[in-house]
């Protein structure tokens, strides 16, 4: 049986993961690769990085980075941040990551995604979506949410179901769905905003922002119809370690892959 | 050993490489049908889609090379659908190596298409799977599926349908996930094919 899968991710600024990562025997924190090492030992199904630098002319770095990545680990990775053309996509490709992530520029121009699923293969087009709550969406007694841009920052007037199913339609290969308004919060994941997205779209969607107990990790994936869960500080800080995790949630009939 | 990876237009080739490179091996890309015919061992990668990439091949010449090599061989992924007989996937006739052909999932509307993540593997005791422990998770990106014939070796389960994940025929191997991705047993069944079989 297909398991859910659990994501870590990684900020990475300059080459180097941000945030006070404080990972059991890690010789400098700061080393994404060494990182990424232990999370795929310690069971993490896949990892994410998103890259936060501020200048073009250190994302050669992040590059630099990817293909040492592809080099160390042997599980799937996602790269997203800055990604602006079909040849940073390219690159990126080339170095060895599985999928890319897009989300400002997909809203930006919609045709993108068409664009890289036809080049490229749906399966390595992942479209994240920032949601938040918007009460002008609210339509038959339902929550309405509003796709965000630019961080969180920037709001677009477009509804975030619709923006799905669209996405969904042009060939992405999969929804990275977080709730801006859960994120950092730690009370649990956008649940029925999570349901609503993955009945709406006949691709995989990884639930993100929220998480701040196992118990909420068990509500996305069965009430929130999740295929995935990503969360980053949580794993960092080791308020939740996947390796536990991953049990708690096959003692409560949830699929997880066992190593 | 000389291990050759058939270039052709379908990608991902360098998870390859580095899977290798993390056993040990280095391997030589190539179209070149002499260097593919002096390997010791072949293996045919693939994401993309199965038309297109039966054209280049057949443009090379590559497809009748492939089919006639004598050395153990594995397809991956579409590598492992283009040794099939035809696929569904705009209709195009194939390699042939194995006695089946490749279909499209169609599944209750609950279940996504690709099947994409970590799915369990039922084997048999074929020398692929030697040394392997007893859970068998490997990482899986298809859309199309080969049904289970009498060259399966390994079976997965997906919305009700037991596929081929893994399929033998004389030489010639294929797995449907990605033994570069999947984490140890991935690599145990990598070093299988290179050491065992």
């Amino acid at each position: 049986m297909l398991a859910k899968r659990i994501i870590p991710c990684l900020d990475v600024r300059d080459g180097r993961t941000v945030k006070g990562i404080n990972f059991i025997n890690l010789r400098d924190a700061g080393d994404a690769v060494e990182l990424a090492e232990a999370y795929s030992r310690y069971g993490a199904d896949e990892l994410t990085f998103l890259d936060i630098t501020a200048t073009v002319e250190n994302r050669g770095t992040f590059r630099t980075l990817v293909r040492s990545i592809a080099d160390h680990i042997g599980i799937p990775f996602t790269v997203g941040g800055g990604i602006r053309t079909e040849d940073d996509v390219a690159a990126l490709l080339d170095s060895g990551a599985d999928k890319i992530s897009i989300n400002s520029q997909a809203v930006a121009k919609a045709s993108v995604i068409d664009d890289l699923a036809l080049r490229f293969g749906s399966q390595c087009v992942v479209c994240a979506i920032d949601a938040r709550r918007n009460p002008a969406f609210d339509k038959d007694g339902q929550d309405g949410w509003e796709v965000y841009v630019h961080g969180g920052r920037k709001s677009t007037g477009i509804e975030v179901i619709s923006w799905a199913k669209e996405a969904y339609s042009r060939g992405a290969g999969e929804i990275l769905l977080t709730s801006m308004e859960h994120d950092g919060v730690k009370q649990g994941f956008a649940v029925d905003l999570t349901r609503r997205v993955s009945e709406a779209v006949g691709i995989p969607v990884i639930a993100s922002g929220g998480a701040g107990t196992m118990e909420h990790f068990t509500e996305v994936f069965t009430e929130g119809k999740a295929d995935a869960a990503l969360a980053a500080s949580i794993f960092h800080f080791h308020e939740i370690d996947i390796p536990e995790l991953k049990i708690f949630l096959a003692q409560h009939g949830i699929t997880m892959r066992k190593q | 050993m000389n291990i050759a990876i058939v270039k052709y237009n379908a990608g991902n080739i360098r998870s390859v490489l580095c899977a290798l490179s993390r056993l040990g091996y280095e391997a030589k890309v190539t179209d070149d049908p002499k260097e593919l015919n002096e390997a010791d061992r072949v293996i045919f990668p693939g994401v993309g889609e199965a038309s297109t990439a039966m054209a280049y091949l057949k443009e090379k010449g590559l497809d009748e090379v492939l089919r006639n090599l004598k050395q153990p061989f594995l397809g991956i992924c579409l590598g492992m659908q283009l040794m099939s007989k035809f696929s569904e996937e705009h209709d195009t006739p194939c390699l042939g190596m194995f006695d089946v052909d490749c279909v499209k999932f169609v599944l209750p509307k609950e279940y996504k298409i690709p099947h994409m993540g970590w799915n369990t593997i039922t084997c048999n005791d074929d020398s692929l799977f030697a040394n392997l422990k007893e859970e068998r998770w490997a990482y899986f990106v298809h859309s199309y599926y080969v049904p289970k014939c009498e060259q399966t070796i390994g079976s997965t389960e997906y919305g009700g349908i037991e596929f081929s994940s893994v399929l033998h025929k004389d030489n010639f191997y294929g797995c449907q996930f990605h033994p570069e991705k999947s984490g140890d047993v991935g690599e145990t069944i990598l070093k299988n094919f290179l050491e065992e079989v």
